[in-house]
């Protein structure tokens, strides 16, 4: 049995489905793209960093996210697209600081190029948002070693809720797992370090499921074996 | 589980079901009436035909209206859809007027119904006019519009949007199609029903038989374009693209197998033009079938050994889902919702000419393992983005978000 802070409560498992939305909003060229990023939504944003891990997808794709596949496809500037491709969102704190970093980067390319690159007719940009509807499964776990076997059974969309979307609403800034392993008294320091160290940006969801469940099953059964 | 869910869940698995009953708890018992245009033919009418009754299971009090018209009407509203698709079109004030009498006489029917929903979806721009006569109502409003409208002809989208407006909300396939409105554009891309008499598995000597019935050779290849006789889909593209492959493979057979639907009065003009353009080929099939042929749709994608979807201009194109679900690779036009199901040297490929769609055909031709490949990778892709509990899904998250108007994030109640 673990003991656990006064203020931490069972974990509930949550399930999420998201609308997408489109501002109506659109760029036909750098600069276009660059005075929308100034003023647009920061969910829109936040939608194409990470919206791809929940929209059809079939292959890896070439950059991971909508600027700089854009920037390749739409407007055949492979320097810009190579410069957003390594921005990683987890790297900065809120969705203002990451709307500058693309606004810088871009405004460094528009600064070095002669003229602004345009894309065809049809290849416009466009900027869309989300909304997130969540909802209760019923599901709850009240001790950390659960975790093992219930991670395997979550839907990919409860994942993108507990792994990736929690990173806009726990008070730190990560993930649902380790904020709830951190109200625990055992030491769970060693198995948060394991999970910091998953980047979510580089996995489609059913492998981040893998990833984690892999995480927590190793971590469990050493415990088992070491008592 | 009732049946038609238990159904679903054992093709599109069990927690998509567990999550469609979710997501539809706190709307149970909500009225939600769908309008379009026809019960029969085109994607539309096939999609509400079964998603109607897939919201009637999870407890949702849904139905379906058609509104009706006659020839005027339909003449009327199908130059709507070749204006808002970028055709220059004429429309005589009189057709308009038409247009209008004919929905305030489909309301006078549909009013205490429509009044007392508490959600009214209307699809495409036939029925759009409802809302602004219907001043009583109390529930949302939704526009869901299907076509693209991505560059319509002015005068005819500033007409139409009038009536959009005033709705709480616009539903488009593609974010591409969307014109800004004062309200919230939702993007949701049309599916298909693996369930459905189109899509459902076939014995093989019901497949077998669809080469007699329509004088094909089993042992030649099959080409197979299945859509509306509209110029959009450019099935005289289809044909010159066969001749241009058919020269290097003589044996090649290629099927034109069109429905009309009630509302396009232009289908039989182009028809008439396919006809003339494979006029001296034996082994070119142009089919008019009813609108309910959808075993025979079934019977002949299951047949085809490569699927083109040529359209030069697309508000989804749902039969390349349907090919694809049924292990095909297709050649489809690089335009619209095409783009979001053929990917790319993956699951077919995207072509912008009949000399690209011939140049594919002849890579595929040559290429039997690819051709088996690509069709696997297909049908898993349907299988995860493309069935209907995938769009009844988005549905009820879109009510939800509605009904609960709240910005980003929705808690149902």
């Amino acid at each position: 049995m673990t003991t656990r802070l006064e203020s931490t409560g069972d974990f509930f498992v949550k399930d999420c489905a998201l609308t997408s939305i489109a501002t109506g909003r659109r760029a036909q060229n750098l600069r276009e793209l660059r005075d929308d990023l100034l003023t647009v939504h920061p969910g829109s944003i936040y939608y194409h960093f990470w919206g791809g891990l929940l929209r059809p997808s079939f292959v890896e794709p070439e950059y991971n996210n909508d600027f700089a596949a854009w920037a390749f496809h739409g407007l055949h500037d492979q320097i810009l697209a190579e410069r957003l491709a390594v921005i990683v969102p987890t790297d900065f704190a809120n969705m203002e600081d990451l709307r500058q970093e693309l606004i810088d980067v871009i405004d460094e390319r528009l600064d070095e190029t002669e003229h602004v690159p345009w894309s065809k007719a049809d290849q416009q940009f466009h900027f869309i948002r989300s909304q997130i509807v969540v909802m209760d499964t019923h599901h709850t776990i009240r001790e950390p070693r659960e975790l093992a076997d219930a991670v395997p059974k979550m839907s990919i969309s409860s994942i993108f809720y507990h792994f990736i979307d929690a990173r806009r609403r726990t008070e730190k800034g990560i993930d649902d797992f380790r904020a709830w392993l951190a109200g625990f008294e055992e030491d769970y320091d060693g198995l948060a370090l394991s999970l910091a160290e998953i980047d979510p940006y580089f996995s489609s969801l059913s492998e981040l499921r893998d990833q984690l469940a892999s995480i927590f099953r190793a971590h469990f059964s050493r415990r088992r074996r070491r008592r | 589980m009732s049946n038609l869910l238990g159904r679903y869940a054992k093709v599109a698995g069990e927690d998509v079901i567990d999550h469609l009953r979710q997501l539809s708890l706190p709307l149970k018992g909500m009225k939600m009436i769908h309008v379009n245009s026809t019960r029969v033919g085109g994607g539309v009418a096939e999609i509400l035909a079964k998603l109607v009754p897939l919201m009637v299971e999870l407890d949702i009090d849904c139905s379906w209206e058609a509104i009706t018209g006659d020839n005027d009407f339909y003449q009327c509203t199908k130059s709507f859809h070749n204006a808002l698709q970028g055709n220059t079109v004429a429309i005589p004030e009189s057709l308009i007027e038409h247009y209008e009498k004919v929905n305030a006489e489909n309301l006078e029917k549909l009013r205490p119904a429509l009044r007392e929903a508490d959600m009214v979806i209307i699809h495409d721009p036939q029925p759009a006019p409802l809302l602004r006569l219907c001043p009583e109502r109390r529930g949302k409003w939704i526009w869901r519009c299907h076509i693209d409208i991505s560059q319509p002809f002015r005068p005819v989208w500033k007409y139409l949007r009038q009536f959009l407006e005033s709705y709480d909300a616009s539903i488009f396939s593609l974010a591409a199609f969307a014109q800004e409105m004062p309200h919230p554009l939702y993007l949701v891309p049309p599916s298909i029903d693996p369930l459905s008499e189109k899509n459902m598995e076939l014995d093989s000597s019901e497949i077998g038989s669809t080469y007699s019935r329509f004088g094909l050779d089993p042992d030649r290849l099959i080409a197979l374009q299945v859509s509306r006789f509209d110029r959009f889909k450019d099935p005289i593209g289809v044909v010159q693209a066969y001749r241009l492959a058919k020269s290097f493979t003589p044996s090649l057979q290629l099927v034109l197998a069109g429905g009309s639907a009630t509302d396009d009065p232009e289908g039989e003009a182009v028809l008439n033009d396919v006809r003339k353009a494979a006029a001296d080929d034996p082994d070119i099939h142009v089919l008019l079938l009813p609108p309910d042929a959808h075993r025979t749709i079934n019977g002949l994608q299951r047949i085809a050994d490569i699927v083109l979807q040529k359209s030069t201009r697309e508000g989804f194109g749902l039969t390349v889902s349907e090919a694809m679900w049924k292990c095909k690779p297709v050649i489809g036009g690089n335009t619209g919702g095409i783009r979001l199901q053929v990917v790319n040297h993956h699951t077919g490929f995207l072509v912008n000419s009949p000399e690209g769609a011939a140049l594919r055909l002849r890579y595929l031709i040559n290429r039997r393992e690819e051709r088996l490949e690509m069709g696997r990778k297909a049908r898993e892709f349907v299988r995860e983005n493309f069935l209907i509990t995938r769009h009844v899904r988005e549905y009820l998250t879109i009510a939800l978000a509605i009904l609960q108007r709240e910005e980003e994030r929705i808690r149902p109640r």
